[in-house]
């Protein structure tokens, strides 16, 4: 009843409803942020990433704990850091994964170097693409482990093949991405560079390289990817020492834990290898104003 | 002699200017002389040639036939602000310029365009009007005795581009560098330029000073036969439901 006079009484005073009365606003929704924060902040970001590896890692525990998963042909969480262990406790983890690391550092530095460089030969220049784009093309239609024997047969089995494996594929990716993406610079900037008279060092330096960056990044991020993957080639040959030769050796000696625990390292170099990257793009890439998800 | 004194005068002198692109002349034969410090608007439909003619005069186009004169210190304001993503606004400015003060420079030109609070910012996170300015800034900065605009407020909402007007005048008012105003917006050029010429298929087909004394508006007297008079030269009416 008293709705009834309320409604009566806002006649009276004009025809804008009244907001508090909730027949008012019947069927609209709430629009504003406020009223979903609450329930986004319920659970933070990172604990949602964390969540799919975590369920996964219960999952595989509680299999193993039950004896749905058979101990000896895959060994369980504990099983697999007690190995960890071991090989830590006798240095051996430490020793292997950083000559490992050590290899892909060296390969993807010297990767980038050549890469870059033949990028921009190729991207500036009409001659340097006629002369380097299908060769690199070739290069790129190899796969480059194809290339294992021949490397090792070629420059030993020390370190050289080992290192040059991988350089090749990260040259590769780098100059790939690169030179798309100096070709892709807006010719509408270089014209803008042109009229106000930038020197060509000032038009390279500060809008193609800039400009080539986003794709440089992209190709930094396939090719770290392929640096882990040339490893495992490289190292599965006549290795003494590295991931790859703990990996081999665990194979030959049934070490099923090890084996378990060699994946799980590849895993984690590549997310922190994923990780880097995103940091650079973070840092570098800080003009786009690009869409960031929700 | 006399005639010494006159080419000292001019900021950009054209003669018999020929442009192809192939089969298809987008310029044919024209003469276009400007005075140091004069602003020129020149209007033309889509297609008429006359952004082809700006970029010959800002040096970018120099397949031509005929002879151009232009200062060396030019600049371009372009209808897409063309800032560079990746430097902030203080830097899209400072780009390329020269001599030990050329900070100093660029923050009193930014300050100029009303933009000093945004020397930090990037180009993608201004607005139209305001990415335009820091463009305005950035040609400006340079000091140039020809300013060439090349529909700069093409793509500006009809607000703010009136503000921009006022703005244009005033720096240009400031500085005095001859101006090439390109558009296609009659009103634009009537009340921004000493003189208009019309190019159409390639030649200058009309040339008419504008006598509307300033502060201009578009209810000056002499303002509505001119706009007129220029419409009917581009072929438009604006008698919008006559046709029956």
């Amino acid at each position: 009843m008293t709705t009834v006079a309320s409604a009566g009484a806002r006649t009276v005073a004009g025809t804008r409803p009244d907001p508090a009365t909730p027949s008012a606003t019947a069927g609209l929704v709430e629009l504003t942020a406020a009223s979903n924060r609450a329930r986004r902040r319920l659970v933070p970001r990172w604990l949602r990433r964390l969540a799919g590896p975590v369920i996964l890692l219960l999952a595989w525990a509680v299999a193993s704990g039950s004896g749905l998963l058979d101990a000896q042909l895959f060994p369980g969480p504990v099983q697999v850091a007690r190995a960890a262990w071991n090989l830590i406790e006798t240095g051996q983890l430490q020793a292997n994964v950083g000559r490992s690391l050590i290899r892909v550092l060296e390969g993807t530095v010297l990767g980038i170097v050549i890469g870059v460089i033949i990028a921009l030969a190729a991207g500036l220049t009409r001659i340097g693409e006629d002369l380097l784009d299908p060769v690199m093309q070739l290069f790129k239609a190899v796969p480059s482990f194809a290339l294992t024997p021949l490397l090792i047969i070629w420059m030993g089995i020390d370190e050289a093949p080992k290192i040059t494996l991988i350089t090749i594929g990260v040259a590769i990716h780098i100059y790939i991405n690169t030179y798309s993406g100096i070709r892709g610079v807006d010719s509408q900037l270089v014209e803008v560079a042109r009229t106000l008279r930038a020197s060509r060092r000032q038009l390279i330096s500060q809008v193609i390289l800039p400009g080539a960056m986003p794709n440089f990044l992209v190709g930094l991020r396939v090719g770290l990817s392929s640096a882990w993957l040339s490893l495992i080639f490289a190292e599965s040959i006549n290795a003494t020492q590295g991931i790859g030769f703990l990996m081999q050796r665990a194979q030959t000696m049934l070490q099923f834990d090890v084996s378990l625990l060699i994946i799980f390292i590849y895993a984690a170099v590549g997310l922190l290898s994923y990780a880097l990257v995103r940091f650079l793009e973070r840092q570098l890439l800080g003009w786009r104003n690009g869409f960031q998800g929700v | 002699m006399p005639d010494q004194d006159r080419r000292t005068d001019l900021a950009v002198e054209i003669s018999d200017l020929n442009r192809t692109f192939g089969d298809q002349e987008v310029l044919r034969g024209v003469d276009l002389s400007i005075g140091r410090g004069e602003f020129v608007a020149m209007l033309g439909h889509s297609g008429s040639g006359k952004s082809t003619l700006l970029r010959v005069l800002a040096g970018l186009d120099t397949e031509v036939g005929g002879v151009v004169l232009a200062p060396a210190e030019r600049a371009v304001v372009f209808q897409n602000p063309r800032l560079l993503p990746w430097r902030r606004t203080l830097d899209n400015v400072v780009f390329a310029l020269r001599g030990p003060d050329a900070v100093v420079r660029a923050r009193d030109a930014l300050a100029e365009v009303g933009l000093a609070a945004k020397e930090k910012s990037w180009p993608l996170t201004l607005s139209g009007g305001e990415a335009q300015r820091v463009s305005l800034a950035r040609a400006l900065v340079r000091e140039p005795q020809l300013l060439l605009l090349d529909e700069p407020f093409g793509a500006l909402d009809a607000l703010t581009r009136i503000k921009m007007y006022q703005l244009l005048r005033d720096l240009w008012g400031r500085h005095r560098p001859a101006v090439l105003h390109v558009t296609h917006d009659v009103d634009e050029a009537i009340l921004l330029a000493d003189r208009i010429v019309v190019l159409s298929d390639g030649v200058l087909s009309l040339e008419i000073g504008v006598d509307i004394p300033v502060p201009r508006s578009r209810n000056a007297a002499g303002f509505a036969a001119l706009r007129e008079r220029l419409l009917a030269e581009l072929g438009v009416t604006e008698e919008i439901g006559s046709a029956a």
